[in-house]
């Protein structure tokens, strides 16, 4: 929903998948670089990092896709 | 919960890193600036009210399915599959698919078309101020009670899973809520919503991935849950022959018409908590779409809500048990099903997006009911009953000071459930006591033009008295339970149930009798909300995929070939 000249609600869940998937994907890299020593199960799927990465692209799309200077 | 919950875990059951807090800061940072950014777009009472009535079908729809969708749901239902396994999926399914595309396809163009702004103030239109008094009195007290009740409970969550202090939760997650919705009213709650939607599933869905891979599939996990626990555990309807053979203690019977029809009817079609969402839409197409949209992401709910209770039930070691037994034992009880998945599986930040999830599921539900209280404290109390003739913008201002208030009454609600805990064994039976009878009231009123306004206000207070009726009848004697759910065997749940079916039928029973003896309205006076005196736009020249009944058939399909998958 955007009112006139305003910003859509999708930019602002593009800008929090954005920034979410970053800080994800960020500690997941950080994980890989330095395993930690009570890894959660499943460790070695690195969920942190592909699921960081999905949100992060996710992000990217949609605070294009619906960014207000694009709108006006 | 109770306080047993915050005593059966000594310490938290999740420690939080550096990025996990900068995550969780960031959402409540995000969520006031949309309060902050909306401030200027809610002046006039259409706006602050009904978000201007401009929303699209999708935004009314995630919305609508947002407020529902509450961290104590997502605790709860989890917990309850790993007790009853996936008979709690019928609270998804039959509990609410078939009222929602009932509401979109049958309800909507009556509530659109009359421009009500509220569930009560239909009542006004149709029935007169009696019926709407009743119903505005008895919605806006459940409504800051119920919003008190979660407040408290949600924040014990937050204690038990992080340890956070109980007071530090209530205060900062209900003051945030205040803040966006008295600066941007409904728009802003339903703009938040929408965030929230897309937040729960990006933190909650990452458990059931995992948990299915470490399963190895649905089969595999089928069989281990039939090793671990019951091969019943994973059948929706083949076990609810009798009320023996099923660990809810449950018959069909009050799953198909207590729960699929009274119990789910009478919340998703007339509570105005969910009801508002879809009102604001821009046009009566979206209005009716918006539920189908809702109905269709419904169906999916279960998979991050039911199957991580029934893949724990697979796969974590230890046996969790009632709070009763986890105090006794110092282990883990039901309702800690969901952190103990998310932690097993969720490393730094993915874990933070997972508590994210839950403290949004917790503002999305409680900005829900805020909204709506305001909404009908204004419209359907303030200004029919106190203050008539004000300005619109007397009425924006009295808004914002309810929002504020409405949260503070929370506040006070949530202290007052601290010190008498038998509270909330009541409240839950208390807001069932107006659901039902309420659905019978408007569902006649819509579709039977014979109804008299004096049928509407004594079935719908004949009803909600013999709701309360029953509840204490078998209160006081508890063989009662035979005559009012068919069995002894019953349980609370299935006793909900029935208690509903009755007092629906009383609700209608009385409705019929003093409507044919008294004087019903002409119908004149009845255009624009009952079937027959209403002409309903109708789509004839848009192509068939681009029709509301369309997509609403579409979604009826899914839901039953989901039914028979897991018969």
């Amino acid at each position: 929903m955007r009112k006139e000249g305003g910003i859509s609600i999708w930019f602002f869940v593009g800008i929090s998948l954005l920034v979410n998937g970053a800080l994800i994907l960020g500690a997941g890299l950080w994980e890989l670089a330095h395993p930690p020593v009570n890894p959660v199960v499943l460790f070695h799927l690195h969920a942190n990092a592909w699921w960081g990465a999905v949100l992060f692209a996710l992000g990217i799309l949609y605070s294009l896709k619906f960014s207000p200077k694009r709108a006006s | 919960m109770t306080r047993a919950f915050a005593l059966v875990v000594a310490e938290r059951l999740v420690h939080l890193s550096a990025v996990d807090v900068v995550i969780i800061a960031f959402y409540f940072a995000l969520v006031l600036g949309i309060g902050w950014y909306l401030r200027g777009q809610s002046n006039t009472s259409e706006d602050f009210f009904m978000a201007g009535r401009e929303m699209t079908a999708w935004i009314a729809g995630l919305s609508f399915l947002s407020a529902n969708l509450g961290s104590l749901e997502l605790m709860g239902w989890a917990a309850a599959a790993y007790q009853y396994g996936i008979l709690a999926t019928h609270w998804y399914w039959i509990g609410a698919i078939p009222a929602m595309l009932f509401l979109a396809l049958v309800m909507m163009p009556f509530y659109y078309i009359s421009k009500t702004h509220s569930v009560p103030g239909f009542l006004k239109l149709r029935y007169g101020e009696a019926a709407r008094t009743l119903s505005s009195v008895s919605f806006a007290f459940m409504t800051v009670l119920m919003s008190g009740i979660n407040m408290y409970s949600m924040a014990l969550v937050m204690k038990v899973v992080l340890g956070w202090d109980i007071n530090f939760s209530i205060w900062v997650s209900s003051l945030t809520v205040a803040v966006y919705v008295a600066l941007g009213g409904l728009r802003s709650a339903i703009f938040n919503e929408v965030l929230q939607f897309i937040l729960i599933w990006a933190g909650a869905l990452v458990i059931p991935v995992m948990g299915l891979i470490e399963a190895g599939g649905w089969n595999n996990l089928k069989a281990q849950i039939a090793v671990r626990a019951s091969a019943e555990y994973t059948h929706l309807w083949s076990t609810l022959g009798t009320f023996k053979d099923n660990p809810m203690g449950i018959h069909w019977t009050g799953i198909v018409f207590g729960l699929g029809f009274v119990i789910s009817f009478g919340y998703w079609t007339t509570d105005f908590l969910v009801v508002q969402r879809v009102l604001s839409a821009k046009d009566l197409r979206s209005a009716e779409l918006a539920p189908i949209i809702g109905a269709a992401f419904k169906m999916f709910v279960p998979f991050i809500v039911i199957l991580p209770g029934l893949l724990a039930l697979a796969v974590l070691p230890q046996k969790l048990v009632g709070e009763g037994a986890a105090i006794a034992s110092g282990g883990h009880s039901y309702n800690e099903v969901l952190p103990l998945m998310l932690s097993r599986y969720c490393g730094p930040g993915l874990l933070g997006l997972g508590i994210t999830a839950l403290i949004a599921g917790f503002m999305s539900g409680m900005a829900g009911n805020v909204s709506a209280f305001t909404t009908v404290w204004t419209y359907d109390i303030y200004r029919a009953l106190i203050k008539k003739n004000a300005s619109d913008e007397h009425y924006v201002k009295m808004g914002r000071w309810t929002t504020i208030i409405g949260v503070l009454i929370s506040v006070g609600t949530a202290y007052l459930v601290m010190q008498f805990l038998s509270i909330m064994d009541y409240v839950q039976a208390l807001f069932s006591f107006f659901i039902a009878p309420l659905f019978g009231t408007v569902v006649l009123g819509m579709l039977w033009k014979r109804t008299s306004p004096q049928g509407g206000f004594w079935g719908l207070l004949a009803g909600t008295l013999s709701s309360i009726g029953m509840w204490f009848w078998v209160k006081f004697d508890p063989t009662a339970l035979r005559y009012i759910a068919f069995s002894s065997d019953a349980r609370a749940m299935a006793e909900n149930m029935y208690r509903a079916l009755w007092s629906w039928v009383v609700c209608v029973a009385v409705t019929v009798i003093v409507s044919l003896m008294t004087k019903p309205k002409a119908d004149s006076e009845l255009v624009g909300l009952v079937y027959g005196v209403t002409p309903i736009p109708r789509e004839t020249g848009a192509p068939l995929w681009q029709r509301p009944i369309f997509w609403g058939a579409a979604v009826f399909v899914a839901f039953v070939l989901f039914n028979i998958y897991v018969w």
